[in-house]
């Protein structure tokens, strides 16, 4: 099944009968939507029902899991990602895990981790980076005369905007979230959405999330995946209001999951 | 069980206690060995240390004089046994955990290297005798010694750096991987770097067990007394001068002597270890919150 937000558009993100296996297990089923640039896309679901599996199917880090196998298409700016230098495909599409994991490093060494990896060598253009990556996430007067401590003396909030900022500082397009909020308290999870939102003028966000509020809040489009199945994806407020399907609606009025 | 006792009715609470005396008294018993050990050695060997002792020349084979060669010729060996070993060791233990997927094969490896590790180390004594004394013509020396200290160090090396890698956080992996880092880059400036303070806790450990080695290192270094200038000089370790002064009965005052630096210098690289794992944990425990 394949959705198109926006047919004319050009689209950033094209998927297509995509399936991925662990082993035996069919963890996602021919799975085809369309995201595009400068938008926020949630996926949504009860747990287990493939919504992690078909973000890290965007930037390889299923293949880091033994017995998996991955069949389909997915494009990237109309390229296929498996024919992208995996290296340079992971730098355009980060991610952001769930729980805030800064390395116990500085700030400063935290941010600059992705640059030098890339090749970046230069201390005044990795103290740029910083910078800007600091004030992307709102940062930088929190943090500009701490540089040097260690990223796992800040808060909770801090850690996972720092963990964003890191990957700003490798110039990505996509960023991938993977339910960044959830060990946040409500108040930090608000200003994370805030980030997200500022963060979508320049880059395309899918977000997976366990919170329905917080898709309905955050995101531009929505799909709502149930056994491994995109059973429906469009705009977020359709989906919200007006489900076509069935099991859609029942999941939003908690009847399961 | 019936019984009609009241007086052997324990309840849980009163076993408790009793164990909890039980344990504490095995505790006392070990620490009192310890000291006993520990005093007993130093009161017989105490008196005969002194600056002379410790950077003067043996005379009359030890009879008199000082322990400065046994001393150089401790630290030499050690420090080449270290120097072979932990590259190996940290190298076999990368490849271990990060290159291969758990299978029969990285399962031998590592029952091989436990059990290489049980091996008595006169075994390797006589095992370096033969290859690198004899076979390789290295005859008594510093290098053939270092590097059957080195074989014998080599299993424990492995499986401490393995555990120390095997604990660096998952996710720390995966952020380095997500953020474009290859394989290589994210063990070498990642995972090593947390590492370390593990790593160096089996490091630290088989420096004590160098130290205090002697079957191992009488067949292969030799024990030769004049201060080694070179690799291939045969050297005498404090340990193996420890046993010829006793053995030969040439002077047990200057035995016990040589037990007391023996004992100073492995108490501290002890509290060296401890005091990096202390810092290991400490750092773990950081993480988690």
């Amino acid at each position: 099944m394949t959705i198109l937000p926006g047919e004319s558009v050009k689209q950033k993100i094209e998927i297509a009968n995509l399936n991925v296996y662990y082993g035996d297990f069919h963890a996602l089923i021919n799975v085809g939507m369309n995201i595009s640039d400068k938008t926020i896309t949630a996926i949504i679901g009860p747990s287990g029902c493939g919504k992690s599996t078909l973000l890290r199917s965007l930037n390889r880090m299923n293949e880091l899991i033994d017995g998996s196998q991955i069949n389909g298409e997915i494009l990237l700016d109309g390229r296929n990602i498996y024919e992208i230098d995996i290296f340079s495909l992971r730098k355009r599409v980060g991610m952001v895990f769930q729980r805030p994991n800064p390395f116990p490093l500085s700030v400063f060494n935290n941010i600059t981790y992705g640059p030098r990896v890339h090749g970046e060598n230069r201390q005044r253009v990795l103290a740029e980076k910083v910078e800007q990556s600091l004030n992307a996430v709102h940062l930088w007067d929190e943090l500009k005369d701490r540089l040097k401590t260690n990223a796992l003396t800040l808060t909770d909030e801090q850690k996972q905007r720092l963990c964003i900022a890191r990957l700003l500082a490798v110039e990505p397009e996509v960023l991938l979230m993977d339910e960044p909020c959830s060990t946040l308290d409500p108040i930090a999870t608000l200003r994370i959405e805030e980030l997200m939102r500022n963060l979508a003028q320049d880059y395309l966000i899918v977000i997976v999330t366990h919170n329905m509020q917080q898709a309905a809040r955050v995101s531009d489009f929505a799909g709502f995946m149930l056994l491994g199945e995109l059973i429906e994806f469009g705009k977020t407020q359709n989906i919200f209001t007006s489900p076509k399907d069935k099991r859609t609606e029942d999941f939003l009025l908690g009847k399961f999951g | 069980m019936k019984t009609n006792l009241p007086i052997l009715r324990f309840q849980p609470i009163d076993f408790q206690r009793l164990v909890k005396i039980g344990l504490w008294i095995m505790t006392m018993i070990t620490l009192l060995v310890l000291f006993f050990i520990i005093i007993f050695v130093v009161s017989k060997g105490i008196r005969v240390v002194n600056s002379e002792f410790l950077f003067g020349l043996p005379e009359r084979m030890g009879k008199e004089g000082g322990i400065l060669p046994t001393i150089i010729g401790t630290i030499y060996l050690t420090v080449l046994a270290i120097i072979i070993a932990t590259p190996l060791g940290v190298g076999s233990a990368i490849y271990l955990t990060e290159y291969t997927k758990e299978n029969i094969f990285t399962k031998i490896i590592r029952f091989g290297a436990d059990c290489l590790a049980g091996i008595p180390s006169i075994i390797f004594g006589l095992f370096g005798f033969i290859l690198f004394v004899i076979k390789f013509g290295l005859g008594w020396s510093i290098i053939s010694g270092g590097l059957t200290l080195a074989f014998m160090i080599l299993p424990t090396i492995i499986r401490t750096s393995e555990e120390a890698i095997r604990a660096v956080p998952l996710s720390y992996r995966e952020v380095s991987t997500a953020l474009g880092g290859s394989k290589w880059q994210t063990i070498s400036q990642v995972v090593l770097p947390n590492a370390v303070p593990g790593i160096l806790t089996g490091v630290i450990l088989s420096i004590g067990r160098c130290i205090a080695e002697t079957a191992c290192v009488i067949f292969t270094a030799g024990s030769s007394l004049r201060i080694p200038t070179s690799l291939f000089d045969s050297s005498r370790t404090m340990a193996v001068h420890f046993y010829i002064l006793t053995r030969e009965g040439i002077s047990m005052e200057r035995a016990y002597g040589t037990a007391v630096i023996l004992i100073i210098s492995i108490i501290l690289v002890n509290f060296l270890a401890y005091w990096i794992m202390y810092r290991f944990i400490r750092r773990k425990g950081g993480h988690g919150g």
